[in-house]
């Protein structure tokens, strides 16, 4: 099987978020990266694949800054074969444009799998995947959490509100994967060693100008200061009196 | 703006809710609404379509084909995308559930632009759409300026409170041809009767590793059951990553971000990838044997103590005010 990840570099989730001095992004300085936690089932769903299918290549690709570089030799330790960066000094602010991006690198007959988080955790976009399906003309299945393939035919299920949905497709397709699939596997003492020979291949790229302009990002509003109602069993009283007649919930 | 399409959500031929907290979201922008909704037309009218002029829709279009008995992504992605290319709509609006987070993408793409995701405030400025979404899971706010032509929204669910307008709206219903989908809904497992999902609930009863085992959860589904079909139980990642409750309820920066009117954590301390998750819910309850867990912090009323006898207590008030 010749599948390609396409993973991301995103701030760690216990980051503390502060905005830069122009107001419309991200302060980096002491801000931790590490490999989008959606992408990591991504490419642990494609390692298990090409084991199971004995054949293959698992390849990964990047949009993103030179440092990506590191988030990808994450993903080759765990045991890709061969790495892509996208090189840009910034990931564009329209995910169309990131989309042209990789669909531009990806040779649409070359791959049985195209695989993505099913989002990135830092601007929630969750599109990328799906636009990439639509410019090479493939099938494409968001956010499962089950699959099954056998041949050129896949069945893969995914959350909806209040059940699954079961969804057939056929291959070669784009899949966006959710948290539920696998279990990532950490990389290797072995595999980090290794993952430093392996081939990655940096490629400048320009991303176009988009339709989706920052304009600000900002700090959500501050919670109202809150209150101890109490200790123990005895505030329950207090604390319904409180949700009914202060912050009128019940 | 001179015309704005909202995209309705119907499942059995019976509108979602969410659908009229498009509508609401699409009127931010003045101009007509037109509201759309994919179905089989075999059954009539999608119920609940009747209401939406009341909430701001200027028109109802029923796209129907005989594949959208069940949710359709490529086909129902062709004929929305077809319907905006004739309508010349300036904008398109969806809701960000999770057949929304398919769809739009889908239909964005096949109109040649990005879709702004998630959004939480949205208004015409100038001409010009401006568009609020959560970025970091809530943890900072993304002002963004729509240039595309035409803007694809999707506004996030339980945030854009309907309003009711006395006003009627027109019907129209139209057959529409599709390609054979390469992605086909075979089936719904429904989930077991009576729950339901944290991203749609009124009050989520969260619990955290201070449960101390998964049988225990038992007591916040007791205290969910309390609310009376309106409350979910949701769970921290700690819980979720040691198998003891599922991923779909999981809340925080990778899972669900909520915005219920009720939120209440227990046994949960509070990281910082868990608060993105909730910090926009109404009211939040903590209940905690650590004074200093940092959930106190963003809690509006807080309760210190052991949660197995504090949490069958709120139980049985909670019960007395609803019996």
């Amino acid at each position: 099987m010749k599948i390609v990840c396409c993973i991301k570099r995103v701030p760690d989730s216990e980051t503390r978020v502060k905005i830069a001095a122009d107001g419309k992004s991200l302060d980096e300085s002491s801000v931790k990266f590490v490999m989008n936690p959606y992408d990591e089932f991504a490419v642990e769903e494609a390692l298990r694949r090409k084991e199971k299918a004995g054949a293959g290549e698992v390849v990964v690709i990047s949009v993103g800054p030179a440092a990506a570089q590191e988030t990808i030799r994450t993903a080759l330790a765990m045991g890709a074969d061969r790495g892509i960066l996208l090189q840009a000094d910034s990931i564009p602010a329209d995910p169309y444009e990131t989309a042209k991006l990789i669909a531009a690198e990806l040779n649409p007959g070359t791959w049985d799998l195209i695989l993505f988080g099913r989002m990135a955790i830092d601007d929630y976009n969750h599109q990328v995947g799906v636009i990439v399906a639509e410019l090479l003309g493939l099938p494409c299945v968001t956010a499962i959490s089950h699959l099954d393939l056998e041949g050129a035919k896949g069945v893969a299920e995914r959350e909806i509100e209040g059940g699954i949905e079961v969804v057939e497709f056929t291959l070669p397709a784009v899949l966006t994967i959710d948290k539920g699939l696998n279990e990532p596997r950490y990389p290797a003492l072995k595999g980090i060693m290794a993952a430093k020979k392996k081939p990655l291949d940096v490629k400048p790229v320009q991303a176009g100008p988009g339709g989706v302009e920052v304009a600000a990002l900002t700090p959500p509003p501050d919670r109202k200061e809150g209150k101890i109602v109490g200790e123990g069993v005895g505030a329950v009283g207090e604390l319904v009196r409180l949700l009914r007649e202060e912050a009128k919930v019940l | 703006m001179s015309a704005v399409l909202a995209v309705l959500e119907q499942r059995g031929d019976a509108l979602r809710k969410v659908s009229y907290e498009v509508v609401t979201a699409a009127k931010r922008l003045g101009g007509t609404i037109e509201a759309v909704v994919c179905a089989t037309g075999g059954g009539g009218a999608v119920q609940g379509a009747e209401q939406l002029g009341k909430f701001g829709a200027d028109k109802v279009v029923t796209l129907t084909n005989p594949s959208f008995a069940r949710y359709d992504p490529e086909g129902s992605a062709q004929a929305l995308a077809d319907r905006v290319r004739q309508g010349g709509y300036q904008a398109v609006v969806f809701a960000a559930s999770a057949t929304g987070k398919d769809l739009a993408p889908r239909v964005a793409a096949k109109l040649g632009v990005a879709l702004v995701a998630d959004i939480t405030e949205l208004a015409a400025e100038g001409g010009a759409i401006v568009a609020t979404r959560p970025v970091y899971a809530g943890k900072a706010l993304q002002k963004v300026k729509v240039r595309a032509q035409p803007a694809v929204l999707s506004v996030r669910p339980s945030v854009f409170t309907p309003v009711e307008r006395p006003k009627a709206g027109a019907a129209e219903t139209i057959a529409v041809a599709i390609s054979p989908s390469r992605v086909v809904v075979r089936e719904v497992k429904a989930a077991p009767e009576g729950t339901l999902d944290v991203a749609e609930a009124q009050v989520i009863i969260s619990g955290g590793r201070g449960l101390k085992e998964p049988a225990n959860f038992k007591v916040l589904e007791d205290l969910a059951r309390a609310f009376g079909g309106r409350a979910a139980v949701g769970a921290s990642r700690a819980v979720v990553d040691a198998g003891w409750r599922a991923h779909a309820d999981q809340v925080g920066q990778t899972g669900k971000t909520v915005s219920p009117s009720l939120y209440i954590a227990v046994g949960i301390s509070g990281a910082i990838q868990h608060l993105a998750g909730m910090r926009t819910s109404k009211v939040i309850v903590a209940i905690n044997k650590d004074k200093d867990a940092p959930i106190f912090k963003v809690a509006d009323y807080g309760v210190v103590g052991d949660l197995f006898e504090i949490v069958p207590k709120l139980a049985d008030e909670i019960r007395k005010l609803h019996g």
